[in-house]
């Protein structure tokens, strides 16, 4: 889902950029607001958490690969606004020093994945829950469920942006100036592998991690106490 | 800090099963992300490479591109990119955090 440099043109990234950067100045300001000190070292264990998870490229075999993000988890237990920050730093990062994601393209993989993630992920699992318990046995399940659909929305999100990029740019006898593939098929390459590959290992990545910490310390699950 | 210690420990052991994100999909013959190709890769699908993209793709180059570091072991430099991604990471969000939360006692 880490759209490189090139794949899309200058006004759909100058879009994307002003798309997210309300999310940064909001997020941080959030952050500002209701940070509190002793969540600081949670909240960066689920910045390495996110880095360290998107590097477990899962294959399809013969086909592409693809990997978790890792948002999900950190939207249940910080909330969206920490998990849309740090999902936007790490994404910096992994631009900046492992070439991971264009720097041009970094406002669009910012939005699919620190932004359409974080906050489908909250709207989800809030529903899901509703009233039930920090350390009701349904906690780790609508997680699990909350991150599948989300990484499936980044997806379609990454998809969409591609795929728009053939009719958006092209030279007069019709060769694409940036992603070459039409939306007919991004949208089902994108959709059907995070549907059936790559959503799955968010999924079990999501729940597992909530299960445990559940037993671990209930406490730590935020998003499940209505804050 | 010391309640997180589980948690600390738990990525780093992720860390060093990181190269498990490169070997299986050299074993299973799984090629780039979709969409994320490079524009030689791509070039050989379609015919051409897309002019624009052209420009674009070399608009900057990183330090350590997808996680090697030159010569190095690719498992080794893959384990020590985990490490410098949990640092800088970890660290800059503490830093932020520390730094916007300062006025709080």
């Amino acid at each position: 889902m880490h759209i490189p440099d090139g794949y899309l043109g200058p006004s759909t990234y100058l879009v994307m950029y002003g798309a997210s950067a309300p999310f940064w100045v909001v997020s941080l300001n959030k952050l500002r607001k209701t940070l509190r000190s002793k969540a600081i070292p949670l909240l960066a264990l689920g910045t390495a958490f996110i880095f360290i998870i998107m590097m477990f490229n899962v294959p399809i075999p013969g086909g592409s690969t693809g990997h978790a993000v890792g948002a999900s988890l950190v939207t249940i237990l910080l909330g969206p606004w920490a998990a849309s920050l740090a999902t936007s730093l790490v994404l910096l990062i992994q631009a900046l020093v492992f070439g991971d994601g264009g720097i041009t393209a970094f406002g669009a993989n910012c939005f699919t994945m620190a932004v359409v993630i974080p906050f489908s992920t909250w709207v989800l699992f809030r529903l899901l829950v509703g009233k039930r318990s920090p350390s009701s046995y349904w906690v780790p399940i609508a997680g699990g469920i909350s991150a599948y659909i989300a990484l499936n929305l980044g997806a379609l999100t990454a998809g969409f942006l591609l795929g728009i990029q053939p009719l958006l740019y092209h030279t007069a006898d019709g060769k694409a100036l940036y992603c070459p593939y039409p939306l007919s098929v991004s949208i089902p390459a994108m959709g059907l592998e995070h549907l059936l590959v790559f959503g799955w290992v968010e999924l079990i990545i999501t729940a597992l991690a909530l299960f445990f910490i559940q037993r671990y310390d209930a406490s730590l699950i935020a998003l499940a106490k209505g804050e | 800090m010391k309640k997180f210690k589980p948690f600390l420990i738990a990525i780093l052991v992720l860390a060093i099963l990181t190269p498990l994100g490169i070997y299986l999909p050299e074993k299973f013959h799984a090629g780039e992300a979709w969409g994320e190709w490079s524009p030689e890769d791509l070039s050989q699908e379609i015919g051409y490479v897309p002019q624009g993209m052209e420009k674009l793709s070399s608009v900057y180059q990183a330090p350590l591109p997808d996680y090697s570091a030159g010569e190095l072991n690719p498992y080794l430099a893959y384990i020590l990119s985990a490490v410098l991604g949990i640092l800088l990471g970890g660290g800059l969000i503490y830093l932020i955090g520390r730094i916007v939360s300062r006025r709080e006692r």
